[in-house]
């Protein structure tokens, strides 16, 4: 029964593919964690807008394929399914990251990046009483002596909430050696990391906007920065790190891979898909509504961009000792 | 007063139809979940969000459905631990201690009793502790810092010697097996891999649910091969209510006592119901066991965790409503999907979001009452499966293991991780070494590794930061004074003769 089914699929995928454009049938997305996390909800949210937007027939099916973040997904795609062209695998800056540490079964030319449809922003915060009033106050302070105040995120160290503060610190002229000496605590995830800063246990939170946003809202912390082109629409107070000189934009994009054997056609094709979705009013509200930016990058650009950010994240690995 | 005002608001909430349906719809669901080995709270609440996306359910439903199914999967997890020794989820694994000896002396009805009524009384009392003092308690928890978690995790390690009445060395061994298991994975702070051999599917380290399922479930049935064709286990008697009366009576303080004790661990952010059962076990055999009954069937040792986790569970909703932090596993789940219902969770939540807060709250209070009216008659159901040949039962355990681990991971690696645990578990059995301590060393010693090394990483390596707080080296101490006790009572036990 399966079987027939995905012959046909096949099947109708061909007649597609030789009449002119690519469209996708019978889609699959693998999320690969366990439900109720970030690429769940990639998975799941545009599953349900591409199948109600009839931007393809069937309801998208969504698999949960979890294991080493994102790296069993990653190398069962790649052995078994390298030239399916109607799957699709969500991702995120966090796989990225994993790539450029060397910590996938490949690099990032066994795939072919897709697209991302939005993004969280990077933050910076501090508590509301904290001596450190704007994002320079702070990096200053880091050049001066690294261990002086702790920074703490829901990433490891050499994640990517602990890489975007490097960054930020680098970008400000900090050496390698004194960004190495930036003491770095990991938490489960942004809000135990603020209530712990709350606490007086850590001196500094960088992390994802999304998650800490009541936070702000109730004037426990003080933001010294977001790390976005411009500043956010919900809270046009807060400045961004660009805006103060310090020239890093941090953003955590959600989007999509394709199995790495697929045909540019069916490549073009789903480019077309996503951007179409994108467009749509109905996932504008739904990506706002989520706490996310929307950004479109797609196709040969995404490419691209994708290529350019592994680069700069592999550089930074190194510098902190992560990776040789 | 005001708390009064909005808790009655809240019911005004909680009783609209749809909202009553949803949560004995959850509650129901929930108790079933929490009785299969296999899905655990976690997974049980994460499969119901598509549904409740589905249903389009308003962010109050959602989080009603998903909170009833929390409450529900605590009741659950008890109903195998008691019958089968097979921990439905990781909170019941205490629960097997007392609870599956109750069952073998032919006090099935009178385990799965008391077991209904702690948690009914941990789970209202920790709803009650909810409406009360929510906003305090978060103020308070977040003074709790790595050092002090710490120091909470070696409390719990020193009183594990203590939970079995063998051989404490045989306990403190398999103990260090669990630890020793917890740390495969990637190093908690810089991401190195350790002991996962080049597999990506030990890089997430080992999932708690597929050892405890493998551990109990699949080493009981190879127990169970071992037995020549044709013999029949003796037949076991189930106990007569008033004996259920009697002990439910009996264990009435356990209950209330160990209610505070989940509570607290529950309203501390990341140690969550695991925690809650474990503690309340310990504190009741170390006040209670004066006759040396626990291990060997006692009521109040089934009541014990069983209001712990209970309470742990209601706790956990404390951090998670007023500072958007998740005090366990479930809650992280459950705020995530607020989250996508475009719920901002944090400070301001009690102000900004009454209807949901309040009609959540006035919610549990209702699941809680549904619960026990739904589980204290079915006590005579489930204690039917102990009258079915164990050639029927067996089979059907198993296959419920491996239905219930693939469905959530669709992973053939997690059957063959299951299977290995099942294989070592014999083992284990054979040499009578305990397995609830093995499981114990792997949900602890994760999170007392995570707490330890955050707690270096602040302290750029300087061990003394351990011992800088007050508040952990009260609990420093407690652990002293408890060790002194045990270690006092054990040598005038072997100097007075029996």
């Amino acid at each position: 029964m399966a079987m027939g089914r995905w012959t046909s699929a096949v099947a109708a995928a061909g007649v597609w593919l030789s009449l002119s454009a690519f469209t996708p049938s019978s889609v699959e997305c693998i999320a690969p964690a366990d439900p109720g996390g970030g690429w769940d909800f990639t998975c799941r949210t545009v599953g349900k807008l591409l199948y109600d937007l009839e931007l393809v027939k069937e309801p998208v099916k969504v698999t949960n394929m979890a294991g080493g973040v994102g790296a069993v997904a990653f190398s069962n795609v790649a052995a078994k399914r390298s030239d399916d062209p109607n799957l699709i695998v969500a991702t995120s800056t966090v796989g990225i990251t994993q790539i450029a540490q060397g910590r996938y079964p490949g690099d990032l030319d066994v795939m072919r990046w897709l697209a991302m449809l939005g993004a969280d922003v990077g933050v910076v915060l501090v508590r509301n009483d904290s001596k450190y009033e704007t994002l320079d106050d702070l990096l200053q302070a880091y050049k001066e002596n690294p261990g002086v105040a702790v920074a703490a995120g829901s990433s490891g160290i050499g994640g990517w909430d602990h890489i975007r503060l490097l960054m930020l610190a680098k970008e400000a002229g900090a050496t390698g050696e004194q960004i190495k000496n930036i003491r770095w605590v990991q938490y489960d995830g942004g809000g135990p990391a603020v209530t712990q800063m709350l606490g007086g246990h850590v001196e500094v939170v960088a992390t994802d906007f999304g998650e800490i946003a009541g936070f702000v809202e109730s004037g426990d912390v003080r933001v010294l920065a977001v790390m976005s082109d411009e500043r956010l629409e919900a809270f046009p107070d807060l400045p961004t790190a660009k805006e103060q000189g310090v020239d890093v934009v941090g953003y955590n994009w959600r989007g999509f891979y394709l199995p790495g054997k697929v045909s540019d056609e069916a490549y073009q094709g789903w480019a077309d898909v996503m951007k179409k979705l994108y467009d749509s009013q109905e996932w504008q509200e739904t990506a706002v509504s989520k706490g996310l930016t929307p950004i479109w990058r797609g196709g040969e650009e995404f490419e691209s961009w994708v290529e350019d950010q592994t680069a700069r994240m592999r550089g930074i690995s190194k510098e902190i000792g992560v990776i040789k | 007063m005001d708390t009064l005002n909005a808790l009655f608001y809240g019911f005004g909430v909680a009783l609209q139809p749809l909202h009553l349906a949803l949560g004995f719809f959850g509650a129901f669901i929930g108790t079933l979940v929490g009785a299969l080995p296999g899905i655990g709270p976690v997974n049980g609440v994460a499969i119901l969000i598509p549904l409740a996306f589905s249903l389009q359910l308003s962010p109050t439903a959602a989080l009603i459905l998903l909170s009833s199914v929390y409450y529900g999967t605590m009741y659950g997890g008890r109903i195998s631990s008691i019958l089968l020794n097979i921990p439905g989820d990781e909170p019941a694994v205490m629960t097997t201690l007392d609870g599956y000896p109750m069952a073998r002396s032919g006090r099935a009805a009178s385990a799965l009793a008391v077991s209904g009524v702690a948690s009914f009384v941990g789970g209202t009392l920790a709803t009650v502790g909810l409406t009360l003092f929510a906003p305090i308690l978060a103020r308070a928890a977040i003074h709790f810092g790595p050092a002090e978690y710490f120091a909470l995790y070696v409390l719990a390690f020193a009183t594990i010697g203590g939970i079995t009445g063998a051989n404490p060395a045989k306990t403190l061994l398999a103990a260090m097996i669990g630890l020793a298991i917890g740390t495969v994975g990637l190093d908690p702070a810089t991401g190195i891999p350790r002991f996962t051999f080049d597999s990506y599917h030990l890089y997430d380290g080992v999932d708690f649910i597929v050892a405890i399922v493998g551990l109990f479930a699949i080493s009981e049935f190879l127990i169970f091969l071992e037995r020549p064709a044709g013999t029949h286990q003796p037949r076991v008697e189930i106990g007569s209510m008033r004996g259920a009366y009697r002990d439910v009576r009996r264990s009435f303080g356990a209950m209330l006592r160990n209610s505070v004790v989940g509570f607290i661990a529950g309203v501390l952010p990341g140690a969550g119901a695991s925690l809650g059962s474990f503690l309340a076990y310990v504190f009741e055999r170390r006040i209670s066991n004066r006759n040396d009954t626990f291990g060997k069937g006692d009521p109040r040792g089934v009541a014990a965790p069983e209001a712990g986790n209970n309470a742990a569970a209601g706790g956990a909703l404390v951090p998670m409503l007023t500072l958007g932090v998740p005090g366990s596993g479930t809650t992280a789940v459950m705020l995530a999907m607020l989250i996508t219902l475009n719920i901002t969770p944090g400070p301001l939540l009690f102000e900004k979001q009454a209807e949901l807060v309040w009609g959540l709250i006035a919610a549990l209070y209702l699941a809680n009452v549904v619960l026990v009216i739904l589980n204290l008659p079915l006590v005579g159901i489930f204690t039917r499966l102990l009258a079915l040949p164990y050639w029927l039962l067996m089979p059907i355990v198993v296959m419920a293991s491996f239905v219930g681990v693939y469905s959530i991971s669709h992973s053939p690696f997690d059957l063959y991780m299951m299977i290995g645990f099942g294989v070592f578990g014999y083992v284990l059995r054979k040499l009578e070494i305990s397995l609830v301590p093995v499981v114990l060393g792997l949900l602890l010693g994760e999170a007392m590794e995570f707490n330890l090394r955050r707690a270096l990483s602040i302290s750029n390596g300087d061990w003394t930061y351990l011992v800088s707080s007050p508040i952990a080296n009260t609990i420093y101490v407690a652990t002293a004074v408890l060790l002194a006790i045990a270690v006092a009572m054990a040598l005038r036990r072997e100097r007075t003769p029996h």
